[in-house]
């Protein structure tokens, strides 16, 4: 049971290797104090979740989804669905790290401080004053 | 070593059950506690951090009693938390790789995803949209609509970034000014750097070239209208670097970016509504596809791979000089 | 090529993990650089030639250059705190 699992793990081994990377990235953006450094972990979540996606469109021994002289057979040519979402997904997490830094400089203009928890001590302080 | 690790895992438990139990005295309690713990041994904190937090808990351990207990409530709740944390993702990664471990194995032409929705943009994607590329046509034919979107969020993206980090230029506040003339970093750097220049010289006409043939290229190479945008908006960023804000002016202003976003967008929505009311409706769409493999084929992919293009330049480009000095 | 693949996986895990353990962020910020450049070269592999000039262009270029001029706004703020500290 256990060997065949490990075994299965080998064969799958985007997914794993996806699945770890979207491991690491959780756990920087839950333990790590630092914001660019959470936002670093966000951005290694989302390249972990287009592996995934990526390797599932992948068929062993087919070409890229480009028609080449005439020939649309499906036996010819990989999955094009998970290409295309992955290709929406890459320009969206652009649009939304640039966002999130861009709070992340106000934030420090305000309490000069990249540490979260400082940050929501000083928030709370200012609240109550 | 481990003798000392052992002596603090059972401190810590016993601080937890008194805290628990609430037996001790909490404000002798906090001074002993703040006494005994030796320096935590994870990577993640600094020895400057360690002092800010310890300074801070002295600070208002001075004042009073209550935000003693605050503090240590703090204190016990951060290391909840990254006990917790961990736990959290360890559990995760277990139940993700369990699921990765029943999965049908990669690269296996029978798998479920490879359904009959791909097989219908393989075999009938050539003949229905003009695309020699089937990514393309899939995302800017069948699945326009989703493009669409991606290029409003793209602009709302800008708008934020534009709203978080803009500094007025006319603004009578004597404090922005201040922020403005500080924000302008040119003088600190080496200015008409030689190098530099020399290097964008013959960079930069390759760079745009590069990337007009990815987006104009979108329905037949891989490529289109996101990573052409992208690369021309790398091509810009670099010139604005060698030659600096007083040449670009004269080619690239706010006013011409708002209409190039402006025309790009309205112009992909009335196009893909037109082709959209159409399709609907069962009427001739009029468009011709032309002969697949030609640069004019393949009816409205090249427009709007071209309005897509110029949207995600436009935003790259504004992306940059916002956050280097809050305005184009 | 599937060994080519797996020793290109493993240094994204090794890559990940180093940007986690880097204390200096200008470090980790060209670390998550490479691991963007390692991405593409792992798309080209998986026949996705799109994502991979995609990547290339967004993950390595404009992301890493966002990242290092909030890095530069971040510094040249803390420097001038310090001196107005010193100052008073």
């Amino acid at each position: 049971m256990d060997v065949s699992l490990v075994e299965h793990l080998l064969l799958n081994i985007e997914e794993t290797v996806s699945i770890v990377l979207f491991g690491i990235g959780f756990t920087i953006l839950l333990l790590h104090r630092n914001l660019i450094k959470k936002i670093m972990g966000m951005n290694i979540m989302d390249t972990a979740t287009y592996l995934f996606l990526a390797s599932k469109g992948y068929i062993t021994g087919r070409a890229v989804p480009i028609v080449v002289d005439g020939i649309q057979d499906v036996s010819a040519y990989i999955n094009p669905v998970p290409s295309g979402l992955v290709l929406t997904g890459i320009v969206v997490s652009v649009s939304t790290t640039a966002l999130m830094l861009a709070l992340t400089i106000r934030l420090y203009e305000r309490y000069h401080s990249l540490d979260l928890d400082e940050i929501l001590i000083l928030a709370k302080e200012e609240e109550q004053t | 070593m481990s003798r000392k690790k052992d002596n603090y895992e059972t401190s810590r438990w016993r601080k937890f059950k008194s805290w628990v139990d609430g037996e001790t005295d909490p404000l002798d309690h906090g001074m002993e506690a703040h006494e005994a713990i030796p320096p935590r041994e994870d990577i993640y904190d600094s020895p400057a951090h360690e002092k800010a937090v310890k300074e801070e808990l002295s600070r208002i351990y001075g004042e009073d009693r209550k935000a003693v207990l605050r503090a240590r409530g703090i204190r016990y709740f951060q290391r909840f938390y990254k006990v917790m944390s961990v736990v959290l993702c360890l559990g995760i990664i277990m139940v993700l790789l369990w699921t990765v471990a029943s999965l049908p194995i990669t690269g296996n032409a029978s798998n479920p995803d490879n359904n009959e929705v791909a097989a219908r943009y393989i075999e009938k994607g050539l003949q229905e949209t003009g695309a020699v590329n089937i990514v393309t046509g899939m995302i800017l034919d069948y699945r326009a609509f989703d493009t669409f979107g991606e290029s409003c969020v793209l602009f709302i993206g800008s708008c934020c970034v534009l709203v978080l980090l803009r500094l007025d230029g006319d603004s009578k506040n004597e404090s922005i000014r201040k922020m403005i003339a500080e924000s302008d970093d040119r003088h600190f750097e080496p200015k008409n750097d030689i190098i530099l220049q020399k290097c964008a010289c013959v960079l930069v006409p390759i760079i745009m070239i590069f990337g007009v043939y990815i987006v104009l290229n979108g329905h037949l190479s891989p490529g289109g209208g996101f990573s052409g945008g992208a690369v021309l908006g790398s091509g810009l960023i670099l010139y604005l670097n060698a030659f600096g804000y007083g040449k670009m002016g004269k080619m690239f202003t706010e006013k011409l970016y708002k209409r190039i976003t402006l025309c790009a967008l309205t112009f992909y929505c009335l196009a893909k509504s037109y082709s959209f009311f159409t399709g609907a409706n069962h009427l001739e769409s009029k468009i011709p596809l032309g002969t697949p493999g030609a640069i004019l084929s393949s009816g409205l992919i090249l427009p709007l791979n071209i309005c897509v293009g110029l949207v995600v330049a436009c935003t790259m480009y504004a992306f940059y000089t916002l956050f280097r000095k809050g305005g184009m | 090529m599937r060994l080519f693949e797996c020793i290109l996986l493993l240094s994204l895990i090794v890559c990940a993990m180093s940007v986690a353990f880097t204390k200096d962020l200008l470090t980790s910020i060209i670390i998550f650089m490479s691991y963007s450049l390692i991405m593409c070269i792992i798309w080209m592999i998986l026949q996705s030639p799109d994502l991979a000039i995609t990547e290339a262009a967004v993950g390595a270029g404009v992301t890493s250059i966002l990242f290092f001029l909030t890095l530069k706004k971040i510094r040249a703020i803390r420097k001038e705190d310090g001196s107005e500290q010193e100052e008073g």
